[in-house]
């Protein structure tokens, strides 16, 4: 292992932004199990609902996909 | 029962010609992949594929080279070109496999557009459909191995929701006036605090192309880091290089389903952001 402390940042920097894939990760899930445990009250509403969960899932996936970015970005753009 | 077997007979013609093309692009770009120098199997490079390169020869990428990204997106509209063309000349009422494929497609997006954004979005159908049906090939074409995943790329991504963005501003205030700006004043709030609501929500529209374009990038271009990255662990353990391939087949399911979603994801908020500027008001 070579390499100076700057690197050293970058790597530690990388890691801590991938932390916010997992609370996207938190977030999907929140959004997948509200919507399975109304599904499972009202089954014959669901099906009208399913684009909502959809919408609401790819926000939530938007904001850790913006973590995973500024990973990569710390580990090949810098 | 008899004619209705030589019917399916004379229409498979056209999938069975899909099915070719689809092999030989497999098998061409098996022989593409394996052409390119092989490094060291220890050595795991998962942001490598994603490299932009001449697809023919090598040599430097300039304005009109052909590049792996501009070959397979040519390869994704070839695909769709094929799936909608060839698979509805027919135009029989018992249809084909590929017919009833072109007609699923069609229906599903339409009904999309049509229960999202409203029955008066339907004239912007067409442009929905060809942004949905483009994703989905270009995503799935980016499954062959070997190939290259031309929706991974920022640039390509970023051209699209770009071209959403602009549509649907220039839409929005041609049919709303300078109503549209009412989008931004949400009236079922306190009117104290409507300023600062309006900032927030000029902020997230603005932020919409870059959201909007991001998403597909990033969990294709993630999808398939993950799976080059469990494929070096298979070259780096050997034998017990058995339980990775395992990870990478079940990796690859996930991939397909994604590729599907984040298809349909792209239209469906391209229909949601139509659906702002048809109605702005909240």
């Amino acid at each position: 292992m070579e390499g100076d402390i700057a690197n050293m940042g970058q790597f530690i920097g990388a890691g801590l932004a991938a932390i916010g894939t997992g609370a996207a990760a938190i977030g999907v899930g929140h959004v997948a199990g509200n919507f399975l445990a109304g599904a499972l009250r009202n089954p014959s509403a669901a099906a009208g609902q399913t684009a909502t969960l959809f919408i609401g899932i790819a926000f939530a996936e938007a904001l850790g996909l913006f973590a995973f970015l500024v990973a990569i970005l710390l580990l090949f753009a810098v | 029962m008899a004619t209705e077997s030589t019917n399916t007979e004379t229409k498979s013609g056209g999938s069975r010609m899909i099915a070719f093309v689809l092999i030989g692009l497999a098998v061409l770009a098996f022989i593409a992949g394996y052409l390119d120098d092989y490094e060291g199997s220890l050595s795991i490079h998962p942001m490598d594929q994603f490299e932009v390169a001449p697809f023919f020869g090598g040599g430097e990428v300039g304005l009109f080279t052909i590049t792996n990204v501009t070959f397979w997106m040519a390869m994704a509209v070839l695909a769709v070109i094929l799936l909608m063309v060839v698979g509805t000349r027919g135009r029989a009422v018992v249809p084909s496999r590929s017919q009833s494929m072109a007609e699923l497609a069609y229906s599903f997006v339409r009904s999309m557009v049509e229960d999202v954004a409203g029955k008066d979005a339907l004239p912007y159908f067409p442009y929905i459909f060809t942004l949905f049906l483009y994703i989905l090939f270009a995503n799935f074409l980016g499954l062959i191995p070997g190939s290259f995943t031309t929706t991974s790329h920022i640039a390509v991504t970023a051209v699209m929701a770009f071209a959403v963005f602009f549509t649907v501003t220039i839409v929005g205030f041609v049919k709303n006036g300078a109503g549209f700006l009412s989008l931004f004043w949400v009236t079922s709030a306190p009117l104290a605090i409507r300023p600062v609501l309006a900032i927030i929500e000029f902020i997230s529209y603005m932020v919409r192309p870059i959201s909007h374009s991001l998403r597909l990038a990033g969990s294709m271009m993630a999808g398939h880091a993950v799976l080059k990255v469990f494929a070096g662990f298979v070259g780096a353990l050997g034998l017990a290089g058995v339980a990775p391939i395992v990870g990478v087949v079940a990796i690859y399911a996930l991939e397909f389903l994604v590729s599907g979603i984040q298809a349909y994801v792209f239209t469906i908020l391209t229909c949601v952001y139509l659906k702002d500027a048809l109605h702005p008001h909240h």
